[in-house]
This record gives C-alpha cells, structure tokens and sequence, in this order.
C-alpha cells in the first residue's frame, strides 16, 4: 500500500490514535467518561468491551460524528473533529455495521460512498470499486442488490468500503459481526494482510477470542471507561498467577503457602482421589530489588516442611479471566 | 494493493462527483418514478374524463376545464392549476423530507459524513438534489399534459386571460413558464421539508410534517382574519401564475413569488445548517 496523503503516517507521538479525557455524556449519563486511548502506529488495537460499554460511543467522537463532551481526539496526528477534511480521506472506518441503499447493487453502493469523498478520483472510481469487492470476495454478487444480500455479505461491502482508497488507519466497530466462521478467518486474514503493509488496525470487539487472534494491543472498556490498554503481552502478565498443589496434607501445605507469603484461596478443592487441591495466588512482585519467589522454591520448601506434594503446578490467569475480573461477568448490558 | 499513487500526483477529486452521485440515486430510485408517474397520471385522468364525457358545463369544475375539448392544450392548465394544492407538494415532501433522515435511516449518513462529504457540502447537494425534483414534477404534468391533450383532442390558438390571442407553439412556452414558476414556489417548502428531515431518523415523519406544513399553510392563506399574515406564508403565490397567460405576461408575482421563496430558503437552509451542522450523527 502506498504512502498516505502526504505527512507521516502519525503524530510525532507515533500515535495514530491519541484520546485525552475523552467524554460524552447522553443527559446525565457518562457513556464514555475520560478515555485516555493510545494506539500507536503500525498495530492491530483491539478494542475490547461488553456491549453498551461506550465503544461505538467512543468510534462515533474519534470519526467527528458525535462531538465529544470534554477532552480530546487526535487522528493520526491532527486533531479532531478541527482537521476533519484532512485526515478522514486517510482512514477507512465500518462504524455500527454497514449502511447502504438497499435498492442500489453493491458496487453502486460503492461507488456512491466513494463519491462522497471530496478527493477520490473518479477516473480510477470503477477499478478500485471492483478491487475492494474482490479483497472481500464479493465480486460476483457485485451487480446484485444489496436488499438481496445476506448479513454476512453486507458485512463485508462495509468492509470493503472501508477499502475503496489507500489508507493509513481503519476503524472496523465489530468487523466479524454476522459473518460465518470461515468469513471471520477470511476477514482476520485480510486484517494480517492489511497491517503488514502498514495500516494501522483498530478493532473493535465483544469477543475476547477474536481480539486474542488478530490484535497485537488491546483495550478494555467497561462501563464508559478505559480500565487497562497496552500490548497483550503485557495485558497477560498483568494478571495474576497462582500455584495449584495436590496434597493429602491440605492444612500443612497452607500453613507453609502462607509462610512463604502467597494468599491461598479460602477453599480447597477436591480433584477426587484421596488428595486435594490447594490453589494459592502468588502476591505481585515487590520489585526489582525482591527477587520473585521461584516455584521450585515454593517446592522445595513444602518437601522440606513435611508436606506430600503429589502435584504442583503454576497457572496463569487467561485473558478471559482477567477480561472478566475487569468488566464484571454476566449479562448484564452496561448502562 | 491500489494502482492510485496519491503522493505521485496531488489528488484530483471532483467537487461535483457528490452531487452527481446524489442525482443518479434520486432519479435512478423506482420511488422517484412512482412519485412522477403518479404526477403526469392527474392530466392523462383528466383529459380521458372529459373526453368520455359529453359535455362539460362551462363554469363547473376547475379552471379551463371546459375549455379542453375545444383545445387539447387547456389538458396541461388545468393538470397544473389542479395538483398545486396536495399532490406537488405531496411528492415535493416525499423527496424533501427524505434527504437526510433517509440517509440516516439507511445507515448511509455516517458513511458518507466519514468519507468525508463535509456536513456543508452535504446539505447542498441533497437541496440541490430536492430543487432539481422541484423542477422535474410540475414538468412531469406540463408534459404528460401536452402529450395527452395534443392525442385525445384539436390543438389550436389559445386565447390568454387578457382576451389575446396565441399560437400553439407560444402557448407550449407559456406551460413551460408555468412549470418554472410552480418549480420556484416549491424551493421554500424543499427547504423547510430539508431542516424537518434534519430533525429525525424516521424519513416518513420528516414527509409527512412537510406535507402537513404546506397544508396548513394554505389552510391559513384561506382565513380572511390572518390577513396579515397571508403574504408571509410560502403558499401565497402558489396559485398566482394567471399573470404568466397574460399577453405582455406579467412578471409581477413571479417576481415576489421568488423574492419569498429565496426568503424562506435562507431562513429554513440557515435553520437546517444550524441543526445539522452540530449535530451528533448516532443512527
């Protein structure tokens, strides 16, 4: 993919999207109250939260579609909504599912939504309208009309709308959204394939497993607010990790856990047999200067204190369980 | 993976590929032709009802009716003088209230607003777009009126209101002048049908609140008590296009037709421009 339309790709922060205090308030209510969102250039971002936790709300003020409350939006380095006519021409966005004409066919939709730009060209509009629909293999239902298209496949001409020109950043708000298993791999693909030629990917998302699969960095949203953001390695590590021992001396074992400063859970578990399960959180790292607690150590000290270690293992909290710990579990929707 | 190389060449968009687009949509939507067909039915209606009738007694019916049979021009007078009270306005509110809660309600709004069209620019293709079916449907009549005349009855000099006499070919100039004059008298309500379907997602509202406007608009122009009032109201002229069958024609109430017209475009495009121009796009 080409350069973008003059100017560098991001701000000089490297960012290619920069909120400050990001705030809307819908009456009383704070649908997104102080997002301080960092997206740097060249990453696939998942933004990550359950529905009606402000991420359309959020998608909308980044686009110039809704006016913020307070703070700040920044878009690959010119600020919103001020620099508006500068810099959208360089993003592709899929904001709240796809929209189109149902009476036009796809490729008139297409071309109308490529119309719309002030600066698209109109001599290359035919051959990159029929690009885009075979990036998202909708080339042979190009001619049909879009009332006679399935879910899925207006899923992905929203998709390829975003594709109709070059483009420095894509905002796609649930871009697997209606599609079939082998439609998301294909969009997760076309993902990979657009972020190594240099696009910057922000993806919005309720599901975890997708995000896991395709994002590099993540964000998560809860209630309105950005509760953690930053490369999902380190989303990972933030989580806590925990020792599970299999012993027939449960009391002595948590005795000693406690002894070495790990916080046992309240109850033992009862794996069958005639063992049973201790799980102990390990406590967050003092620090550098306090070199971390090793578990053959732990091992070593439970052998030494008399205890019958029949198994032992260290677990790490998954991404679901810290998801879950950070925007609460159940159905409830957000209000 | 684009052949477009936008830092080779500095981009050359067109300004008017927006409003292009924005005609195609209008007049490529099998509702448009609904909407004109509808239209051009009224003089084709009209001249099959005279022409099964025997006589038709003069003074009875609207204006020119009885004069049909003598001359099948009078098919377009009467066709136009009778769908300027509900049925141009009627499609008028269809297309106008459509503009932009239409958009927003197909989704298509924010994407054309990322693309982006620019708010401004927006708003004036879709009047743009609205002014130019204001122009088509009293055409539609004008023409549907002529042809169905022409067929069913003789063509001959029309004699004008001022008691002249025309030739055929001037008497089609002057139904072409009338169409113009009902294409200016609907940019007002266009406008106020632009700012009503800035107010909303639901298109039908925004239709129907237009049509109900125009309607109490001639409601009011008809109660001598609102006097005052009358030559405020964008109806006022609606039906003052006999000046046009005048020989010299009589520019008069084009003139303040338009002057009131432009009046209510700036007032309704400013208050549609206020609106749309903050307002948060969340459909």
């Amino acid at each position: 993919m080409s350069a973008g339309v003059g100017g560098s790709r991001a701000g000089a922060s490297g960012l290619a999207i920069e909120t400050s205090g990001l705030t809307k308030h819908f009456g009383r209510q704070a649908a997104v109250d102080g997002v301080d969102l960092a997206v740097p250039a060249g990453t696939v971002f998942g933004f990550l939260g359950p529905n009606g936790s402000g991420k359309t709300t959020t998608i909308r003020m980044l686009l110039g579609l809704a006016a913020a409350s307070a703070g700040t939006v920044k878009l690959l380095g010119a600020s919103m909504p001020g620099e508006l006519h500068k810099v959208l021409p360089r993003v592709g966005a899929l904001v709240e599912g796809p929209g189109f004409y149902p009476f036009l066919s796809g490729a008139a939709n297409l071309h109308r939504m490529d119309a719309a730009g002030p600066h698209t060209v109109p001599a290359t509009r035919k051959l990159r309208v029929g690009q885009a629909l075979e990036r998202v293999g909708l080339a042979h239902s190009a001619g049909k009309k879009v009332h006679a298209y399935s879910l899925g496949m207006k899923q992905r001409l929203g998709i390829a709308g975003a594709l109709l020109s070059a483009r420095d950043l894509l905002v796609l708000d649930e871009p697997t959204n209606g599609l079939d298993p082998q439609g998301t791999r294909e969009v997760r693909n076309l993902i990979r394939a657009l972020s190594h030629d240099g696009t910057t990917v922000f993806v919005s998302s309720h599901l975890l497993a997708e995000v896991e699969q395709m994002c590099t960095h993540a964000a998560v949203m809860s209630s309105g607010r950005l509760v953690a953001q930053g490369p999902l390695a380190d989303l990972r590590r933030e989580g806590t990790v925990r020792i599970r021992l299999e012993t027939p001396d449960a009391a002595l074992g948590r005795q000693e856990l406690v002894r070495l400063g790990l916080v046992p859970a309240a109850d033992t578990l009862e794996p069958g047999g005639d063992g049973v399960q201790v799980l102990a959180a390990l406590p967050a790292s003092a620090g550098p200067a306090v070199p971390a607690l090793l578990p053959e150590d732990i091992v070593a000290h439970l052998v030494a204190a008399g205890v019958r270690v029949r198994g032992f293992g260290v677990e790490r909290e998954s991404l679901e369980d810290r998801f879950v710990a950070l925007t609460g579990e159940g159905f409830d929707v957000a209000g | 993976m684009l052949p477009v190389d936008a830092t080779a060449k500095p981009p050359r968009g067109s300004a008017w590929s927006l409003l292009g687009s924005e005609l195609k949509v209008l007049f490529g939507r099998r509702r448009t032709w609904a909407l004109l067909l509808a239209l051009a039915a009224i003089p084709v209606l009209i001249a099959v009802a005279v022409r099964l009738s025997s006589t038709v007694p003069a003074g009875r019916g609207p204006a020119f009716l009885d004069r049909i049979s003598q001359n099948g021009l009078f098919v377009a007078f009467t066709a136009m003088l009778v769908s300027v009270p509900l049925f141009l306005p009627l499609t008028v509110g269809v297309v106008a209230g459509d503009t932009i809660a239409g958009e927003a309600s197909h989704g298509t709004l924010r994407y054309l607003l990322v693309a982006p069209a620019g708010r401004i620019r927006l708003l004036l293709v879709k009047y743009a777009g609205a002014l130019a079916f204001c122009v088509v449907a009293p055409l539609a009549v004008a023409l549907a009126g002529g042809a169905i005349g022409a067929a069913l009855f003789p063509v001959g000099p029309v004699t004008l209101l001022s008691g002249d006499v025309i030739q055929p070919p001037e008497a089609a100039l002057r139904i072409l002048l009338i169409a113009a004059y009902l294409a200016v008298s609907l940019a007002g309500l266009s406008a106020i049908g632009l700012f009503l379907s800035t107010l909303t997602v639901v298109p039908v509202g925004a239709m129907a609140a237009t049509v109900v406007v125009s309607v109490v608009s001639q409601i009011l122009g008809q109660l001598p008590q609102l006097e005052w009032l009358h030559p405020w109201l964008f109806s006022h002229y609606w039906l003052g296009f006999g000046d046009i069958l005048r020989q010299p024609v009589l520019w008069d109430s084009f003139a303040s037709n338009a002057v009131l017209q432009a009046g209510y475009v700036a007032v309704f495009g400013a208050l549609a421009y206020g609106r749309f121009a903050t307002k948060d796009i969340l459909s």
